[in-house]
């Protein structure tokens, strides 16, 4: 069961944290897995309320405690509570990224896509490239 | 060191989980997590045995939290805040994690690294219940009256079935006179009686009750409060009046296609969009004339401003379900009027749904000629001689290029929003990609909005027949008086709070907020934001505007997320 950075490369299976969003992305998530659309299995979700509540720092904090990449599973324009939550989102990965690039981490560990409740496919998808893309950046740096 | 007793409960979902999750293994694995008095195995944690049993652990080990390791919440979490309450445990101590859809049913190849993840989330859930506090219910006395904003048969409708509950009624009519556009027709369908003298009959009705007001000329122009207890504004002519109401309900209704200059012959003589050729057969006595000049034939070309069929720069792309109704009872009218009349319906699909079929029976008995066009390639109007010359590849006839001559052209227009900005400004309702009101979910939440108590009815909402608008103004009339007769409203307490020892009022948050619900109080000798806890929805998107991290959501704070980071990301380190 021990596994991650340390070791060697090829056994480097990054660790994913999504943030997803209790009434419309994680349901999205939720028919993934009822579908058994195998994704990897170190992608982990943290459902908020809204994707547009996602504070910088815990993306940072993500990328400096144990985590390789973050996936903002936003909710596209069927968000129940912020109209142009889409775009709130966009601004906020954009103001994370700076955040990253300010820290020396870079910016592709953090991704965002709009995942509806319906979008099971498209959220494996997802997490396959992502994993993909991750994995070629190697580990993030730890705490310090 | 966490003082708090913490109880959880893995669950196999009688093989759901445990086929592919090591479920002992995970007990094992976080039975020393701190804090965590109780850790067990269960069958099916949601059986009532499994429930008791819970039940029973709450209140012997005095646990002031809960986790269940199970299904996904949106099936169980109520199921199991449902167990707390019983247990006297308060129901926001509780926390699901999703061991089911999100792990060994998307995992079911990888089971070792399932039962890896089980962990992870299992901890996290911990974690997070380490972090959770009792939250109470918002609880609000509501006043026993409603707005309704629109004066149509929706509107009418609506204040009628009020008053009949017990429950005051205010009616805000923007124009001159009640009744919308039912009001000006004659003869509609289905049961053939006319529009006029059914507004009448209502607005008959409506005068004689004390507890409904209805004004004319009025537009709402300001509201506050929340569900249950709204302070709203009404002008009225040019007086500005208060009103004191527990639920507003919107049936503003619906604007009709304007075609662009040119479409479909339109802006020439003799081409009548569908309400235009109505007014003509309402108005008319006998047989039909147009400007002096008798009508011998008509085409009608359908789809007019829906189903992606303008000459606009955003055309409308859906059905506007209605208007094939409409215009084979116009049809059916016309032929009543005019019986040698020769009436030509270019279609694209005809969609007379459900009885409404009877409808297109009827029109074809009295000799109107169908005729199909494929969308790619519509009819052309041209007007030659004072006659109008429509051709098309007839799609039934696989293709056949045909020309008919007609004395009128109606286009057969859809049903649009109203593009009415100003009192969206003030309601502040999400609108459909079709700029229609959203409801929350047309089967699980019907005419219901994202601000409670606000409720959409009639075509406010989507295109609509009069028996469809009046079924869902009454719709909104049941869930209005169901909640203004309990007499209280109770509301999630999951909403945003304000550090008010961080924040120092730069005041960047206020306008983050969808629903206004962040304003200036004075704490002590400073002033800081605070958090209308009836009007937050806890979105939480004014979280990331804080400078000063001073904001955070109930359920969702920052300790309790980066403590939920450290469950699953140190075990990796
Ligand atoms: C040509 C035509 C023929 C039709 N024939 C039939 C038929 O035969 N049978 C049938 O069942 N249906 C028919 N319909 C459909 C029918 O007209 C609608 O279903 C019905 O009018 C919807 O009622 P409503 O109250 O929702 O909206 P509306 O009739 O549009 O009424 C809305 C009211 O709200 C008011 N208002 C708007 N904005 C504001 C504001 N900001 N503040 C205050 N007040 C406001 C308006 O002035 C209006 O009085 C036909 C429609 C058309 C266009
Ligand atoms: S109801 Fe008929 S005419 Fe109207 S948009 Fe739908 S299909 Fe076209
Ligand atoms: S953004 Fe933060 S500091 Fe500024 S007013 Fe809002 S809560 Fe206070």
């Amino acid at each position: 069961m021990e596994q991650g950075g340390g070791t060697a490369a090829q056994e480097f299976r990054p660790e994913i944290l999504v943030f997803s969003t209790a009434t419309i992305s994680d349901i999205g998530v939720d028919l993934a897995g009822s579908s058994h659309l195998h994704y990897p299995p170190t992608a982990v979700a943290i459902p908020l309320p809204c994707s547009s509540g996602v504070r910088p720092d815990w993306v940072l904090y993500a990328l400096t405690h144990g985590f390789d990449g973050v996936f903002i599973a936003a909710d596209g324009t069927d968000c129940p509570f912020v109209p142009d939550c889409t775009d709130r989102t966009a601004k906020l990965v954009g103001r994370t990224q700076d955040l990253l690039r300010e820290h020396g981490i870079p910016p592709q560990r953090l991704k965002m896509a709009a995942i509806c409740s319906v979008c099971a496919e498209s959220f494996q998808k997802h997490m396959k490239y992502f994993f993909e893309e991750i994995k070629k950046l190697g580990p993030s740096t730890k705490a310090g | 060191m966490s003082a708090r007793r913490i109880g959880v409960y893995i669950c196999y979902c009688g093989g759901n989980i445990s086929d592919y999750v090591d479920c002992e293994k995970v007990r094992n694995a976080i039975a020393g997590e701190e804090g965590v008095v109780v850790a067990k195995t269960t069958m099916f944690a949601c059986s009532d045995a499994s429930q008791q049993e819970i039940i029973e652990d709450i209140q012997q080990q005095k646990l002031d939290g809960m986790v269940v390791a199970s299904c996904s919440p949106t099936l169980h979490l109520f199921t199991f805040r449902g167990v707390a309450n019983r247990a006297g445990l308060n129901p926001y101590l509780y926390v699901q994690v999703n061991l089911r859809e999100q792990c060994s049913w998307a995992h079911t190849d990888v089971p070792a690294q399932a039962t890896e993840k089980a962990v992870h989330l299992v901890r996290a859930g911990i974690a997070k219940a380490r972090l959770t506090e009792s939250l109470d219910k918002i609880r609000i006395d509501t006043v026993p009256r409603a707005l309704v904003v629109g004066g149509g048969i929706a509107g009418l409708r609506a204040a009628l079935a009020l008053s009949d509950l017990g429950i005051s009624v205010f009616v805000a009519e923007k124009s001159e006179k009640v009744g919308g556009w039912v009001a000006e027709m004659g003869r509609m369908y289905p049961h053939e009686r006319r529009g006029s003298d059914l507004i009448a009959k209502l607005v008959e009705e409506i005068g004689a009750r004390e507890n409904i007001k209805v004004f004319t000329h009025a537009e709402l122009t300001a509201k506050s409060g929340s569900v249950g207890d709204f302070s709203v504004q009404l002008s009225v002519a040019d007086q500005t009046i208060p009103l004191n109401v527990g639920t507003i309900v919107v049936t503003t209704g619906f604007g009709s296609y304007e075609p662009a200059p040119g479409e479909f012959g339109y802006g020439t003589e003799g081409v009548l969009t569908l309400p235009e050729f109505k007014r003509l057969l309402d108005e008319s006595k006998g047989p039909l004339v147009y400007r002096g000049k008798p009508v011998n034939s008509i085409v009608y070309v359908y789809c007019v401003g829906s189903r992606g069929s303008s000459k606009k720069e955003k055309p409308n792309t859906y059905c506007s379900r209605y208007c094939c109704n409409a215009a084979m009872h116009a049809s059916s009218v016309a032929h009543d009027l005019s019986p040698s009349l020769h009436q030509f319906h270019l279609f694209r699909d005809i969609r007379t749904y459900g009885k409404y079929e009877l409808l297109y029976e009827e029109a074809r008995s009295k000799g109107a000629v169908f005729l199909k066009f494929d969308e790619q390639q519509p009819p052309e109007v041209e007007k030659v001689d004072g006659h109008f010359r429509v051709q098309l590849k007839d799609q039934l006839t696989f293709g056949d290029e045909i020309q008919i001559e007609s004395d009128l052209v109606v286009l057969v227009t859809g049903m649009e929003a109203r593009a009415d900005k100003s009192l969206n400004d003030v309601l502040k309702l999400p609108l459909g990609l079709d700029n229609f009101f959203k409801e929350i979910h047309p089967k699980l939440r019907p005419v219901e909005t994202v601000i409670d108590g606000v409720f959409i009815a009639g075509a406010a909402q989507a295109p609509r027949n009069s028996a469809e608008s009046v079924a869902s103004a009454l719709a909104a009339t049941a869930k209005s008086a169901a909640l203004l007769k309990k007499g209280y409203v109770e509301l999630e307490p999951l909403v945003a709070v304000v550090d008010t020892e961080a924040c120092t009022w730069c005041s960047e948050c206020v306008c983050t907020c969808p629903y206004a619900a962040i304003e200036k109080v004075t704490a002590g000798s400073k002033e800081v934001a605070q958090i209308n806890s009836a009007l937050c929805k806890g979105c939480g998107c004014c979280v990331p505007a804080c400078p000063k991290g001073a904001l955070g959501v109930k359920g969702y704070t920052d300790r309790q997320i980066r403590a939920m980071i450290d469950a699953m990301g140190a075990s990796h380190e």
